[in-house]
């Protein structure tokens, strides 16, 4: 592969990834970095107008304060949202990162509605919400808008911004004076034959979460219709753990209730439509449970109840056989029929109803819609399934993986300070190296706008890093960089080696494929790490044995073979999300309790324990290739 | 599979007929001429691309010889590829398909499509979106033939005219040591922010 050319871009703020923290990342980056005459570079391996999770688009906005009063309900505060958020995630949170969030995000809101993303409002203006912390959005353009805001704030740095679409990162670079100082990273064109060594100042991974570690519920075409977009590979995951960066709560994956199949969200139908749920024989599963569920107070006995709660109801009651689940949007209508008495009335609230359930839909999983219309399902009439989907790595949702990191200077616990080199704002535990959005870990809730917003405090905090070692020059030797490029081709030049020893591309014993790899990977994560494939059980037996064969896994790294440029970056996606996997296994081993049982229990230790009320970290020394679990204590602050 | 999709198509074609395709409204006759188009294209070719999203043959012009057509340009998964011997594009990997339309919606030749997850959606339902710079049509139709239609705002700016920091005055290196980022607070209607008292 050393006729592939290497182009070397050399920067200050170095962003990797541009979803919603991504773009959230650059405008900020860009507004300081103007004033200091800094260079700003995003790097993206596909195009920033759709991509990350919000590319098709979002029915809500799920993290709004409304600080200024100007809203339908709910007026919050940073600090019940902390309260929220730790009770949703059965008592532990970084209160400290949530607060945070909680005290800007709605700048983030502000910025969406003066780019030009349609919010509904009330006839007073005021935003109307559907639920404590939700704003509800026409929102089909919602990535374009803010892709565009941060196009225009690369480009007003002229020479000094810049944006690399369809470049796949794969490592990320340490300095070679400063062992534990991340200064770069590097990655491959997947439309033409290049190699990219980037360094910089500062460099903020945020990738995304990780989807396809465990085996997703349909396995023909309906292999990508993973909840989450099938192009999150858990990079930022990968890259911080071999970067010697410490990961939290790796073993606190969402499980989202959906619409079966299609995911189809569900928020909107609970909480603004007041959708009533049943299990087959139409009884009320929630709340179905108590006796069950009220082993996990004080955090199950809340209002409202916690996510991995309301799983695991649902989990019951599969076990009792007692699918499948139904969401009746039909007796939506009955109520309206039932509250409003004048005809006009009714059917114009009919209308309206169904006019917003479908967009709920359209903007944001299309799947779902055309599901309803191919069978025959119309949601004014009968009701459609429930069902729990696949196990996701994300910490902006109702879930907590990520990576551990500093806090504000204002609001982090002293007790947490010792794990960080240098104290800037969401820096992870190696120095130069900041994330946000799903990159951070125990934070969970932040959603698209949290996420954007927390991509902005982070720039600014990376800015300031970079400022205040403007001396600083990257230290990294061309025989590291030539070695590194030799293993991230090494899948392109294994193929070329010895593809044509079989008559077949497919089936060959020198290598496998980045498929061949990545269903290994899913059967091992899904039979023994808590997969659906045992409603979400496990125990230490099942993980060791899957330790025991993902070592394997690890070592099949290097015999993934691919044919194209295309299937080279599957081949680092499978390889990224092998380390995803490995991390939530090592962290559900160490754990030994259920705290989240609808998210995954443990059949030997099928209780809450509170005496096991701490963070589970766990971090990778590459050098003596050996795994280390750290445990954080969960220091709250309001 | 592919016979399947031909009868549909034809099937569809018939359900357009009876109803007339030069009366009722214009969406119906825009309908209804996308939908002969499709059953055309099929009829006419012997290889048709099926999958979650799919080019269909005729339309497809592969952006004019460009070398990156629209749909590679968007697409977030890499899928979508140009067979330059053929000059169309085509899905390369359907099974990592998330079916988000972002071909669909760019394609200048309304070329693509998507036929839902043969994994557990019967044949013969469509979304079908018109997206303008403001807003977007949705078309709807039911495998048994039913038709319904939405429309939803997107945008409230034109196209491109975003500046992010316009009406916000420049950033100061001063600045870089306090807590507020761009707009804060005045953005979000408060004076200052919160924090704890330790």
């Amino acid at each position: 592969m050393s006729d592939i050319p290497t182009e070397v871009i050399e920067t200050d703020v170095l962003i990797l990834g541009g979803g919603m923290a991504g773009c959230g990342a650059a405008v900020e980056a860009a507004y300081w970095a103007k004033a200091l005459g800094m260079r700003v570079t995003l790097v993206e391996k596909a195009a920033i107008d759709r991509s990350g999770p919000v590319a098709m688009g979002l029915s809500a906005i799920n993290t709004y304060m409304g600080l200024d009063g100007k809203v339908t309900q709910n007026q919050s505060t940073p600090a019940r949202y902390a309260e929220y958020v730790t009770n949703d995630q059965m008592g532990l949170a970084r209160q400290d990162l949530v607060f945070d969030v909680g005290r800007h995000v709605d700048s983030s809101v502000k910025l969406f509605e003066k780019w030009g993303l349609p919010i509904w409002k009330d006839e007073a203006g005021n935003y109307k919400k559907s639920g404590e912390w939700q704003v509800m959005i026409s929102g089909e353009s919602y990535k374009i808008i803010v892709a565009e805001a941060a196009k225009n704030a690369l480009g007003s740095l002229g020479d000094k911004g810049q944006l690399i679409e369809r470049v796949y990162i794969t490592h990320l670079l340490k300095d070679e004076k400063e062992p534990d100082r991340v200064c770069g990273a590097v990655g491959f064109s997947v439309r033409e034959d290049k190699f990219y060594v980037f360094k910089g100042k500062v460099v903020i991974c945020i990738l995304g979460g990780a989807v396809h570690v465990f085996r997703p519920r349909s396995q023909g075409e309906g292999f990508g219709r993973s909840w989450m977009p099938p192009w999150l590979g858990g990079s930022t995951y990968a890259l911080t753990l071999q970067a010697g960066g410490e990961l939290t709560q790796m073993d606190v994956t969402f499980v989202p209730p959906r619409f079966k199949d299609s995911y189809g969200p569900v928020g909107t139908f609970f909480l603004l439509f007041k959708t009533p749920a049943t299990n087959a024989y139409d009884e009320a599963y929630v709340g179905g449970y108590d006796s069950e569920t009220s082993k996990w107070a004080p955090y199950a006995k809340a209002k409202p109840c916690p996510t991995p709660v309301r799983n695991y109801e649902m989990i019951l009651c599969s076990k009792e056989g007692k699918t499948p689940f139904l969401m009746h949007t039909n007796r939506v209508v009955d109520r309206y029929k039932k509250e409003i008495t004048d005809p006009k009335e009714l059917k114009k609230k009919i209308r309206e109803y169904e006019s917003e359930a479908w967009e709920d839909f359209l903007d944001m999983t299309i799947a779902g819609a055309t599901n309803w219309a191919a069978h025959n399902i119309d949601p004014l009439e009968k009701p459609m399934e429930l069902q729990l989907s696949d196990s996701v790595f994300i910490g902006s949702h109702a879930s907590s993986t990520g990576a551990w990191v500093c806090g504000a200077e204002d609001l982090m616990p002293a007790e947490y300070k010792d794990a960080f080199p240098v104290k800037y704002n969401l820096m992870t535990t190696v120095k130069g190296l900041f994330t946000s959005g799903c990159g951070v870990g125990a934070c969970a809730h932040k959603f698209s706008s949290g996420s954007h917003a927390q991509g902005r405090i982070c720039a600014k905090s990376a800015v300031r890093f970079a400022n205040d070692n403007k001396d600083y020059t990257p230290t990294v030797s061309d025989a590291t960089i030539s070695k590194l490029k030799e293993i991230v081709f090494r899948p392109l030049s294994l193929f070329r080696e010895k593809y044509a020893f079989t008559t077949s591309t497919d089936v060959n014993p020198n290598f496998i494929s980045p498929n061949g790899f990545l269903f290994r990977l899913q059967k091992i994560m899904g039979e023994y790490a808590g997969g659906w494939e045992t409603l979400y059980g496990t125990n230490d037996k099942m993980l060791e044995a899957a330790i025991w064969k993902l070592a394997f896994c690890g070592e099949d790294t290097e015999k993934i073979g691919a044919k194209n440029l295309h299937e080279l970056m599957r081949a680092w996606e499978a390889i990224h999300r092998y380390w995803v996997g490995e991390s939530c296994v090592r962290t559900r081993l160490a754990r030994k309790e259920s705290r989240w049982p609808g998210y995954y229990y443990k059949f030997d230790y099928l209780k809450l324990d509170e005496g096991q009320k701490h963070f589970v970290n766990v971090k990778y020394d590459a050098d003596k290739k050996e795994w280390k679990v750290i445990e954080r204590p969960m220091v709250p602050i309001v | 599979m592919r016979c399947l999709s031909l009868n549909l198509n034809l099937n569809l074609n018939l359900q357009f007929n009876e109803r007339g395709c030069t009366q009722g409204p214009k969406e119906d006759q825009h309908v209804f001429a996308v939908q002969v188009i499709q059953a055309l294209s099929i009829l006419k070719t012997k290889e048709v691309l099926v999958m979650p999203s799919f080019v269909m043959t005729e339309k497809c012009d592969g952006c004019k010889g460009q070398d990156k057509t629209a749909c590679m340009y968007i697409c977030p998964n890499d899928l979508m590829a140009l067979d330059k011997e053929r000059m169309k594009a085509y899905n390369q990997e359907p099974m990592y398909c998330w079916e988000c339309y972002c071909c669909v919606k760019i394609c200048p030749q309304q070329a693509m499509d998507v036929r839902g997850y043969s994994d557990f959606m019967p044949l013969g339902a469509a979304s079908t979106p018109l997206r303008g710079t403001e807003d977007i049509m949705w078309t709807i139709t039911y495998r048994d033939g039913r038709i319904k239609r939405f429309k939803y705002p997107t945008r409230t700016t034109p196209e491109g005219s975003i500046k992010a920091e316009e009406g916000f005055p420049a950033a100061k290196a001063a600045d870089l040591n306090n807590e507020f980022i761009l707009g804060e607070p005045s953005i979000m209607g408060v004076t200052e922010l919160s924090t704890i008292k330790k």
